[in-house]
Formats: C-alpha cells, sequence, structure tokens
C-alpha cells in the first residue's frame, strides 16, 4: 500500500513540476488510434482540413472568452501548428441539453455547409442525465455515424467528461458502454474523454472536486482536450484502411 | 449470539447473499479502488444476479410452506407486506438521496461541470420529481434495485401457488414471459423518460428460477449441476467471460474478438437480463455448487460469519448499503478521495453492515424470548431470515 502512494506521490510530483504539454500527456497512453480516417487523410494532403464539432454544454466555456477557450478552438490552434502547410478550420455546433438523437438531425445541415472532412461527435452526458433508453441512445448513435459516413466525412466519438462530485448521480456507465460497443463496431475513434479525465484527477494533473467560480483550470482542461484530440485525429489519419486490415 | 443454526437452513443462502450484499456496496461507490475485487470486473453478469436469485430461493422457502399451511390468502397476504416494507424501505433511501444532492448542489460550483448540473434540474419542480419518485418511475442512479425488488414481490403470490401445484409449468410460464419481453420490447416506463434499468419482466426469470429451486427443483437438477461434464463446460465459460470481459479494460487488445462475435455478443444487455449475464450467472452457480457442498464445515466457521450474518438480514443490510456508498463518496469528494482513503471507506462500510447485522440478530433474539402478540411462524425464520 505505501508503496503504492509513494508512486503516486511521485508521478504527481513529476506531472506538477513538467510543463503544462507533459501534464496533458500523462494520460495520451489513454487516446490510441486504433482506426483510421480517410476523410482526414485525403483533406491533409488537399490541403484543407474542415472539422465540424458537433456537442452539448460540455463542448463550449461560458463567458467572454468562452469561445476562444473552448477545446474546438483549441483544436484548431493545435491542428493548425501540427499540419504547417494546411489550411485548418474548426466549426463548432454547441447547443446545450441536446441528446444524441437530437443532435444526430443537425447532421445533414452540417455536413451540408462546412463539408467537413471530419465531424467530432460529442455526446452522452445529456442522455445519461435524461435518463433516454439505452437502446435508443445507440440506434441514434448508429445512424449518427451513418449519415455522417454517408456526407462524405468521418467519425470521432467523445464521451462525457469525468466530474466526481456528480459521479454518484448520474448513471451514466450504460451510456459509456454503449458508445464503446458503437465505436468498436463500426470502427470509429473514440476520444475517451472519460478516462482521460479521470486520469488527469488521479495524477493531480487538475483538481477536479474544486468548488470555485473561476474559469482558469476549466480552460487549462480544454487546452489539454484539444491537444490529446488533435494528437488523435493525426495519428488517426495516418494509418490507412489496409494496415487496420493487417492487425485484424 | 443468537443461535442462527436451525437444522434445515442451507447457510450457503446467506453466505453469498451476504458477499452480494457487500459487492453491491462496493461497486455503488463510485472510484473506489477496492470495487476491482468485485465480480463483475472478471465476467458478464454481477452481484445483482446473485442477490435477485437468492432471494427468490429464499422468497419461495419461506412463503411457499406458508401458503402449504396458511393457504394461499394469508400467504399471499404476507408477501404483499414484505412488498410494502420494501416500499418504505425505498422511500426512505430516496430521501437521503434528496438531500445529499440539495446539499452538493448548493455547495459546488465549477464552470467545467456546468452541463453535469443538469441532474438537479429535477430539484426546481419537486411537485412532478415527488410524484414519479412515489411512482417509481423516478428513480437516481443506484436506486433501481428494490423497486424491481418491489415488483417481483408484488407479482409473486400467483407464481408460488402455481409452483406448488406444478413447478415445471410455472418455470415454463416465467421462461415464456422473459421470451415475449425480449420479442415484443415489453418494459415499465421511467421519469423522466425511457424505462425501467432493471425489467422485472426480464429480471423475474431468474428471481422465479431461484423459487423453483427453492421449492425442490434444486434437488431434481442437483445430478446433472454436479456431474464433472457440467462443470467443464461452466468453467470453460467463465473463462471464455473474463477473456471477453478483459477486453474491456485493455481496449488495445480489443480487436482479439472476431468481429462476427462481436456482433453477435454485444451490445450485453443488463437492462433485459441478457441470455449471457444469466448463463454467467449459470455457470458461476454451478462452480460454486461443486466446490461448496451444503454440509462444508467452512460455512459455519468464525471467518464467513459475518456475511452469513448480514446474508441473514438482506433488506435492511441492502438499505443500509445504499446509505452507506452515499455517504463514502459523500466522504471521498468533501474530504480526500486517495487511495487509503478508498479503503478505509470501504473496510469501515462493510464493518458498519457487520455491527447492524450483528445488531438485529441480537435485537430479534431478545424480542423472540418474550411471549408477546403474535410471534412468527417458525419458518419464516428459517431460510435466510427474510425473504
Amino acid at each position: 500500500m505505501r508503496a503504492l502512494v509513494a508512486v503516486v506521490l511521485v508521478v504527481c510530483a513529476g506531472a506538477a513540476l513538467a510543463g503544462d504539454d507533459s501534464a496533458c500527456s500523462v494520460a495520451s497512453s489513454l487516446v490510441h488510434a486504433d482506426f483510421p480516417l480517410p476523410h482526414v487523410a485525403d483533406a491533409i494532403k488537399s490541403k484543407r482540413l474542415t472539422v465540424a464539432v458537433v456537442g452539448s454544454a460540455s463542448s463550449s466555456l461560458a463567458g467572454a472568452t468562452g469561445i476562444k477557450a473552448a477545446y474546438p478552438n483549441k483544436l484548431e490552434g493545435v491542428l493548425a501548428s501540427r499540419l504547417t502547410d494546411v489550411t485548418v478550420k474548426v466549426v463548432a455546433y454547441v447547443k446545450p441539453r441536446q441528446t444524441a438523437a437530437e443532435m444526430e438531425k443537425e447532421f445533414e445541415k452540417v455536413l451540408l455547409e462546412d463539408k467537413p472532412a471530419l465531424v467530432v461527435w460529442q455526446t452522452g452526458t445529456v442522455d445519461a442525465i435524461r435518463g433516454i433508453d439505452p437502446e435508443d441512445f445507440r440506434s441514434a448513435l448508429d445512424e449518427g455515424v451513418d449519415a455522417v459516413h454517408a456526407g462524405g466525412a468521418d467519425v470521432v466519438l467523445m464521451n462525457m467528461q469525468y466530474s466526481p462530485r456528480t459521479e454518484s448521480m448520474i448513471a451514466a456507465n450504460n451510456y459509456v458502454d454503449v458508445m464503446r460497443w458503437v465505436a468498436l463496431q463500426r470502427e470509429v475513434p473514440l476520444f475517451d474523454r472519460l478516462a482521460v479525465m479521470r486520469q488527469w484527477n488521479e495524477f493531480g494533473t487538475f483538481d477536479l472536486l474544486a468548488a470555485t467560480k473561476d474559469t482558469d483550470m476549466a480552460e487549462r482542461v480544454h487546452a489539454c482536450i484539444g491537444q490529446l484530440l488533435a494528437d488523435l485525429i493525426i495519428d488517426s489519419a495516418k494509418i490507412t484502411a489496409t494496415e487496420t486490415g493487417a492487425v485484424r | 449470539m443468537y443461535p442462527v443454526v436451525p437444522v434445515a437452513r442451507d447457510l450457503r443462502l446467506d453466505l453469498f447473499r451476504g458477499l452480494a450484499l457487500w459487492l453491491i456496496f462496493l461497486d455503488h461507490i463510485p472510484s473506489n479502488i477496492v470495487s476491482w475485487v468485485t465480480i463483475r470486473n472478471y465476467g458478464f453478469s454481477d452481484a445483482t444476479e446473485i442477490f435477485v436469485f437468492i432471494s427468490g430461493f429464499t422468497a419461495a422457502f419461506v412463503y411457499g410452506r406458508a401458503m402449504r399451511e396458511r393457504g394461499v390468502v394469508v400467504a399471499g397476504a404476507r408477501i404483499l407486506k414484505r412488498a410494502w416494507q420494501v416500499y418504505v424501505a425505498h422511500i426512505f433511501l430516496f430521501v437521503v438521496y434528496m438531500a445529499e444532492i440539495a446539499y452538493v448542489s448548493a455547495s459546488f460550483d465549477n464552470p467545467l461541470f456546468k452541463e453535469e448540473m443538469g441532474i438537479f434540474d429535477f430539484l426546481q419542480q419537486p411537485d412532478v420529481t415527488l410524484v414519479q419518485a412515489l411512482l417509481l418511475k423516478f428513480k437516481p442512479a443506484n436506486m433501481d434495485v428494490l423497486p424491481l425488488y418491489i415488483t417481483l414481490l408484488a407479482g409473486f403470490p400467483p407464481f408460488v401457488w402455481l409452483l406448488l401445484r406444478a413447478p415445471t409449468l410455472a418455470l415454463a410460464a416465467s421462461v415464456a414471459l422473459y421470451v415475449l419481453t425480449w420479442q415484443f420490447s415489453w418494459n415499465l416506463p421511467a421519469y423522466p423518460s425511457g424505462e425501467w434499468a432493471f425489467n422485472p419482466f426480464a429480471w423475474q426469470l431468474i428471481f422465479c428460477f431461484g423459487a423453483w429451486c427453492g421449492l425442490g427443483g434444486a434437488d431434481k437438477i442437483g445430478p446433472i449441476v454436479r456431474s464433472p461434464f457440467t462443470v467443464a463446460i461452466a468453467a470453460a465459460y467463465l473463462l471464455f467471460s473474463f477473456a471477453v470481459v478483459m477486453t474491456w479494460y485493455f481496449p488495445r487488445y480489443a480487436h482479439l474478438v472476431p468481429h462476427w462475435l462481436s456482433d453477435w455478443m454485444y451490445p450485453i444487455d443488463k437492462t433485459n437480463l441478457d441470455v449471457l449475464r444469466f448463463a454467467h450467472f449459470l455457470a458461476l452457480a454451478t462452480i460454486t455448487v461443486y466446490f461448496v457442498p451444503r454440509d462444508w464445515p467452512g460455512l459455519k466457521s468464525r471467518i464467513l460469519y459475518p456475511a452469513v450474518l448480514c446474508g441473514q438480514h438482506s433488506l435492511e443490510i441492502f438499505c443500509l448499503g445504499v446509505f452507506l456508498s452515499f455517504a463514502a463518496h459523500f466522504v471521498m469528494v468533501q474530504m480526500a478521495s486517495g487511495v487509503v482513503v478508498q479503503v478505509v471507506v470501504s473496510i469501515i462500510g462493510i464493518i458498519a453492515m457487520i455491527a447492524t447485522a450483528a445488531l438485529i440478530t441480537w435485537y430479534k433474539g431478545v424480542e423472540g424470548r418474550h411471549p408477546g402478540p403474535p410471534t412468527r411462524p417458525p419458518g419464516a425464520t428459517l431460510a435466510g431470515g427474510e425473504a
């Protein structure tokens, strides 16, 4: 037990000493490119990458600087700096209190208006809070993935935030499992925000239990999410369909 | 200590129900490192199946005897009285839950979790929320098991009646209801949307199977269950299930599960008691019966006695466990949530469950010695205390 505590302490100290970048990357082993993103790969080749983020309230931050500090905007910044000769644009369609089924209806419009190569679909929390039938949640995800693929774009799914205070109140497990299964079955990358943020909390990278009105930590969390999400997108675009075929 | 071992009592029921109660408590504390010991991490089914099965077994044992001796009306009335007690216990827990959630909503603020705060919305309309809770439609997280138990008990009298007359037919009726439920997606509605997280029309299968075993079925299938062939199949299935579950925790090995298998297998539906879960429970039970015979001396050992004790007062200890898991999570978020705290809180919780069970046993013993108004029929204290 003591040894375990000592290890945790050392890791925490290490994370605290290191710069912001490596603080995020404490959780990078949880972000694993399993499936290819062929449309993103093509878009990178043609030097123009548009990403649409469709999500509920946890894809934004309130306040005057909210839009700038939220992860969709951070994602744009990181992608642009890592893909130096590509014109990167990230558009965010964020509406609070939207279930997966409600968001899924937006896809047609999003695909027509922005012609994105990739849709990042953040969902799950609202469905869990409202107690939507997990089976309905699953079919909404399936239909949404179909709609985006039919519209000539790739999908990355993003699950819930890790929120320790409300953890015993929101029964999220079923929805987490459904998202994992759909991602696996449809061969779509899943950005496991829940696991990533849990890791940050455990390692002391961010104190997610803190009660505060200050947006400082929220902004740093979003910056880290943007960074790891960019890693996932770029890594997934690098693997081609034949490679995963070999793995399978 | 009050003597707890009448001749006919199968202590295995108490032991495993007690253990299941501990596991349910540990599973209900979120982000608890100790919950890694619980069986849901190593196979398809979890402690809920064990709890529901044993509850069905003991309920049939107790009320089946009552029905034989006192008739259908008296036994039916007793079952419904029990359902009412469970309902009252559930509402009590709901009030505790409301107190916790109201406190957290008033004291916690963080712009990062604006969306998650949506869970507090129902506090804005107590008129709707409270009525829906009384109707068992609004059920907060981790408070689904007692409503399931209430509906199972409410539908139990006719089943016991049939079970006493034509056990095979009764079991067939239960299986038929399960199949029809899957076929036509029957379930009870929930609030604010969706359906019950534990579908009573599906979960009745394991309760009724328990009841069937409790009224003689166990003796009938005993030789089959103990045959080496059955045990080997059960062991193989447990291993298979263990391997599949491991790929959930190590997603990079997920591709080792062949596509045709995952297409067929997923999702493993807890709400409707997936056949894979039921089979996993059966396999676990088979292995358990093989290694732990009814007269296993360990059942009377001091080490296992605390679990036996908890299993003998399942309703009280189950409710206490739900309350303790709220309390444990509350302590973890308000004070400290490190690994040490998680372990300490888990151990304290289990000790509190044991101490309470011992207190109830003592109290019932004291009460039982005084001659007073109608005492319990002796049968009610036989298999597993209350049903």
